[in-house]
């Protein structure tokens, strides 16, 4: 068949976002970690397993740049089966692979709700990247972007689409603040300032709640996707 | 038909996982078989003319009408790398999603319940090709185009490369790629008289070789 200009536009099977299983039944949330390397990414999604995984079926997807790190690291803190982590490569193009082309993502995923689901909750790790990069509505359903107090406090201020527009942003190391200078009163204003109402949180994971907080607003973005079901 | 549909479908940006793959280039660099530009076209050629010229040859049977599952396993059999196979199932089923989104049809749908795990990405680009409209000689030019664009983006990314260079290589194997769409072409109108068998099986070794040496690195920016 070949389409021309009077056929509809209509999308008769799975090939993105589509809330619901090929059997109809509501597929796992998807949240995107995203931000800088080495700004606690793979930190946070190792901390969010350990919170959320006697509550909810879990599965994650990792996307490192040249290596495995990020699969071994959660592998060898077991913070999950290993039959339920999986690395995608990306090519030299981390972004690419969470925006402009998300077909091996939804892959990834879609083979973990075969292979070990039904599942509640696939968190999908991006590879640390620049400020612009964003996950693609057809891949994540929420997206958390992850920066740190060591990047410079200046960050914030910056903005870009990671700051200003995903769901919830993290600043995360607030214990290595007072080791690099960092003004953390002044990160939280210059993100509300970029965000207005939406969530920032400030975190260290060396110290104080942890991933408490963070692993509440995914709580609360889980019983919401339930809600609509 | 349209001609248009052609630069949909061969256009780098379609999503369809290509950016994450190489085509060899990466084992090349390491190797030092490709370290600047005119090494960049010598490679180009190589490939164009032994694993382009199977894949437009299957694209362009695909498009023409071939039954796809004979084409997948002549596809394994011109594939002699078991790294090689998985890479081209792998792109085949992203390129499926892409295409059913691009070009429904209910061919694409038999051939992605037929392979849930993808078939070889040639195949499903003819089939594509068909789906939008497209004739097997527009199969076998996105085929032989995308034989040798991946790996020039691939060389800029990692030689840092200048790009104009590579585009440069690119626009001068034009009239090649020409040469290799018609006979992939020819070859796909034997197949409907003969069978897979008449379509062409060239091979490069070292392609072969260097994608297992690939497969197996830990540390590596393309998927192969
Ligand atoms: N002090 C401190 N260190 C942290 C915190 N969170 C993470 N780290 C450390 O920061 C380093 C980088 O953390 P990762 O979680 O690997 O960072 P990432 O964002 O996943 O990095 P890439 O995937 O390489 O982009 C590790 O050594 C972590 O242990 C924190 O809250 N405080
Ligand atoms: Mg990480």
């Amino acid at each position: 068949m070949h389409l021309d200009h009077d056929t509809p536009f209509q999308p008769h099977h799975t090939h993105s976002a589509d809330p619901h299983r090929p059997d109809g039944t509501r597929r796992a949330l998807r949240i995107g970690l995203g931000g800088p390397v080495g700004s606690g990414k793979t930190a946070t999604v190792a901390a969010l397993c350990r919170a959320l995984r006697d509550s909810y079926a879990l599965a994650v997807v990792t996307n490192d740049i040249y290596t495995r790190e990020d699969a071994e690291f959660l592998l060898r803190e077991a913070v999950l089966p290993p039959e339920r982590i999986t690395a995608v490569e990306t090519g030299a193009c981390p972004h690419t692979a969470i925006r402009d082309d998300i077909s091996a993502n939804l892959e990834a995923v879609e083979d973990l709700e075969e292979s070990v689901g039904p599942l509640d909750l696939v968190l999908v790790e991006s590879g640390g990247d620049n400020l612009t990069a964003t996950f693609s509505k057809g891949l994540a359903d929420a997206q958390i972007f992850v920066i740190d107090v060591a990047g410079g406090d200046d960050i914030p201020r910056k903005g870009g689409p990671g700051v200003t527009t995903a769901d919830l942003l993290v600043v995360n190391k607030t214990d290595l603040a007072v080791h690099v200078g960092s003004d953390l009163a002044r990160m939280a204003a210059d993100a509300k300032e970029q965000r207005g109402e939406l969530p920032v949180i400030l975190q260290s994971l060396r110290s104080g709640e942890g991933v408490g907080p963070v692993a509440a607003w995914v709580r609360e973005q889980l019983t919401a996707w339930r809600a609509t079901a | 038909m349209s001609r248009a549909a052609l630069l949909v479908l061969a256009d780098g940006r379609f999503p369809a996982g290509g950016h994450a793959h190489s085509g060899g280039a990466e084992e090349a660099v390491g190797a030092g078989r490709i370290r600047d530009a005119a090494d960049l076209g010598a490679f180009c050629r190589g490939r164009l003319h032994t694993a382009g010229l199977v894949a437009a040859a299957l694209a362009a049977a695909a498009a023409d009408g071939t039954d796809p599952l004979a084409l997948d396993e002549a596809a394994d059999a011109r594939t002699p790398s078991p790294a090689l196979r998985t890479a081209a199932r792998r792109l085949g089923r992203q390129l499926m999603r892409a295409a059913r989104a691009a070009w429904p049809d209910p061919a694409l749908d038999a051939l992605a319940a037929a392979r849930p795990r993808g078939a070889h990405q040639p195949v499903v680009l003819g089939l594509a090709a068909r789906a939008a409209g497209l004739t097997p000689l527009d199969a076998a030019h996105a085929a032989a185009y995308e034989s040798v664009s991946g790996p020039a983006t691939a060389t800029v990314r990692l030689l840092s490369l200048d790009p104009f260079d590579a585009t440069a290589v690119l626009a001068r194997l034009a009239p090649e790629l020409d040469q290799v769409a018609a006979r992939a072409a020819e070859a796909a109108r034997r197949c409907a008289a003969e069978g897979p068998g008449a379509l062409p099986a060239a091979s490069a070794p070292l392609l072969e070789t260097g994608a297992e040496a690939h497969a197996a690195r830990p540390v590596r920016l393309f998927a192969s």
